[in-house]
């Protein structure tokens, strides 16, 4: 049997802590600001530390990483801006904690990409699983497929928009930002929503605790009309807008610096 | 956490066992106690039994040899009462065994029979599938059965993190749908209402190899397919009788189906090819066996899929 993939290729040390003394490969192409590199023999780590090496140590601005594999943990904790292209998919926990990035990723993610994300763009090109954006603060999350169950959850800021559907309990517990869907919702959407705005194109299967359809404006308009302007992704549909109907709980929306501002 | 797959092919037989471990060598850090195979060989008139004389939990003390010995006697010996011919006998293990079978009567109770011997299990009974399990990750259970070259047209796979039962033979996946011929059942997740339905099976004349909440399922599908329900229709009904957070693949002889819980809790990716269906709790699994592109999704909540072959 030829050369069996995934864990086989990592190595622990005593305490069970994964390649405790990987190398950088450096193995890039480098051609001026641009680099390319495949990631299709190279672990987790390795290819992240590749990554950081070309970014943060050699001055590229332009990366694309061949045969990525749909591994997990890939690109995460990239805190510069600069361009990152995945030439295929990403598994779990993709692109997370980035702050700054524009990532491109031509296949799909798997789950919980792109969580804790602080600002910058992640386009995907195919599907995304579920938990997409957790705990995202900030930025733009374009996926042209499908989404999984619990897009968003807990979303504290930026937008995501899927052009497909997404799946149960979307935008559960969302505190602030957008999430713009073109086809349907599952059940549960928005339960539990402190704030933000969730559009859908399509059908809602059935909405979750204190999420309420709100009133359109023309800033929702503009809103929209320039995020599919940006992205290059068509004609918009016609969305419905849903809200927080603000029954629940009890809270301000104010960051600590707005609040002083305030009072 | 446990990590599942499947794989069933339109075209014919291929070398499954080798795809499957490919499939749950990529997935190991997601259940590094045990793996298990459920593979499905061309159907023979013959029946296969793998069974096993001994648990990896029984202890070896100075005796252990002796009764691996007295148990595969008696279980010859019982197989022969029951007036079933040994067409050919292959030893994998100290205690595992693959047997051919010329064997015309009833399997339940030529299983009953097996299991009533001390510390005796029957993995698989059938005229297609074979259940392979064992403690280890997916290359030494392949190495250790001798699985690279097994040809068949689909199967299914797991690999255990222990968590509601022991780390043996026994609560390793997948699990056979005793005494039903065929049926194999792999699952990420627990029941919530596990001993509710191991007592109303138990009360049918069902009985249970391990305290696995994931052998009920097996079981359930197969009574319900054998009250006239297809494999698509036995798996909705699980999503409204079966409480708590899974997603299961189930096979039979000719079709492997997958179903997910209202709050798609657990995760499936899913590949739907030309020619092959390939499925995994991670996408590496699919990649493992696939060298070029593919687009993949997840299943949403409460979603039913069945492919036949």
């Amino acid at each position: 049997m030829d050369a069996l993939t995934g864990e086989s290729n990592i190595v622990y040390d005593a305490r069970g802590l994964v390649e405790p003394n990987a190398d950088v490969p450096k193995i890039s192409t480098i051609d001026g600001e641009k680099a390319e590199f495949d990631a299709q023999n190279l672990t987790t780590r390795q290819i992240n530390l590749e990554l950081r090496w070309l970014i943060n140590e050699q001055g590229i601005t332009d990366v694309t990483v061949r045969n990525p594999g749909a591994k997990h943990s890939l690109g995460v904790g990239l805190l510069t801006r600069c361009k990152i292209t995945f030439d295929g998919s990403l598994g779990y926990f993709g692109c997370g904690i980035i702050d700054g990035p524009e990532v491109h990723v031509k296949g799909r993610v798997g789950w919980s990409a792109c969580e804790n994300m602080m600002s910058g763009v992640v386009v995907v090109e195919g599907n995304a699983g579920s938990l997409t954006g957790a705990a995202m603060r900030g930025g733009d999350l374009i996926v042209k497929g499908r989404l999984g169950a619990r897009t968003g959850i807990d979303q504290k800021g930026g937008t995501i928009l899927t052009m497909g559907s997404v799946g149960s309990m979307t935008g559960f517990m969302m505190q602030r930002g957008r999430q713009v869907i073109c086809e349907d919702a599952g059940h549960g959407l928005g339960d539990s929503m402190y704030d933000g705005i969730i559009y859908v194109g399509g059908k809602v299967k059935s909405l979750g605790i204190d999420c309420v359809p709100g009133e359109w404006t023309d800033a929702d308009t503009e809103f929209i009309e320039r995020k599919f302007r940006i992205y290059e992704l068509g004609t918009p549909p016609t969305f419905q807008k849903f809200v927080c109907g603000k029954k629940l709980y009890n809270y301000d929306n104010l960051e600590a610096s707005e609040r002083k501002l305030v009072l | 956490m446990c990590g599942i797959a499947g794989i069933i092919y339109k075209d014919g037989h291929h070398n499954v066992g080798q795809d499957m471990t490919r499939m749950l060598q990529s997935m190991k850090h997601r259940g590094p106690d045990s793996t298990g195979y459920a593979l499905y060989a061309p159907p023979t008139e013959n029946v296969v039994m793998r069974y096993t004389t001994a648990n990896t939990t029984t202890p070896r003390d100075y005796e252990f040899q002796d009764r691996l010995k007295r148990n595969r006697a008696e279980a010859e010996r019982r197989i022969a009462a029951l007036g079933a011919k040994i067409v050919a006998c292959e030893q994998e293990t100290d205690y595992a065994f693959r047997l051919t079978l010329d064997y015309k009567g009833e399997l339940k109770a030529l299983a009953d029979q097996i299991e009533d011997i001390s510390d005796c299990e029957v993995l698989s009974l059938g005229h297609s599938l074979e259940i392979i399990k064992d403690l280890g990750d997916a290359e030494t259970v392949c190495a250790q059965y001798g699985l690279e070259q097994f040809q068949g047209t689909h199967a299914i796979g797991h690999v255990r993190m222990a968590t509601e039962s022991d780390v043996d033979i026994s609560g390793a996946h997948p699990y056979w749908a005793y005494p039903f011929s065929d049926i194999a059942v792999v699952h990420n997740g627990q029941l919530t209402n596990y001993f509710q339905w191991r007592r109303r099976l138990e009360r049918n004349g069902h009985r249970f190899n391990s305290e696995c909440d994931s052998e009920i399922i097996a079981v359930y599908l197969a009574e319900k397919m054998s009250e006239g329900l297809s494999l698509k229709d036995a798996m909705e009904e699980s999503l409204d009788e079966l409480d708590g957070v899974f997603t299961y693949i189930c096979v039979t002889a000719d079709a492997l189906g997958v179903a997910k819980d209202e709050m798609a809790a657990k995760p499936l990716v899913l590949f739907e090819g030309e020619n092959m269906i390939a499925l995994a709790s991670e996408e590496m699994a699919i990649r493992a066996i696939i060298d070029h592109e593919i687009d993949t999704y997840d299943p949403y909540e409460k979603e039913v899929m069945v492919w036949t072959r």
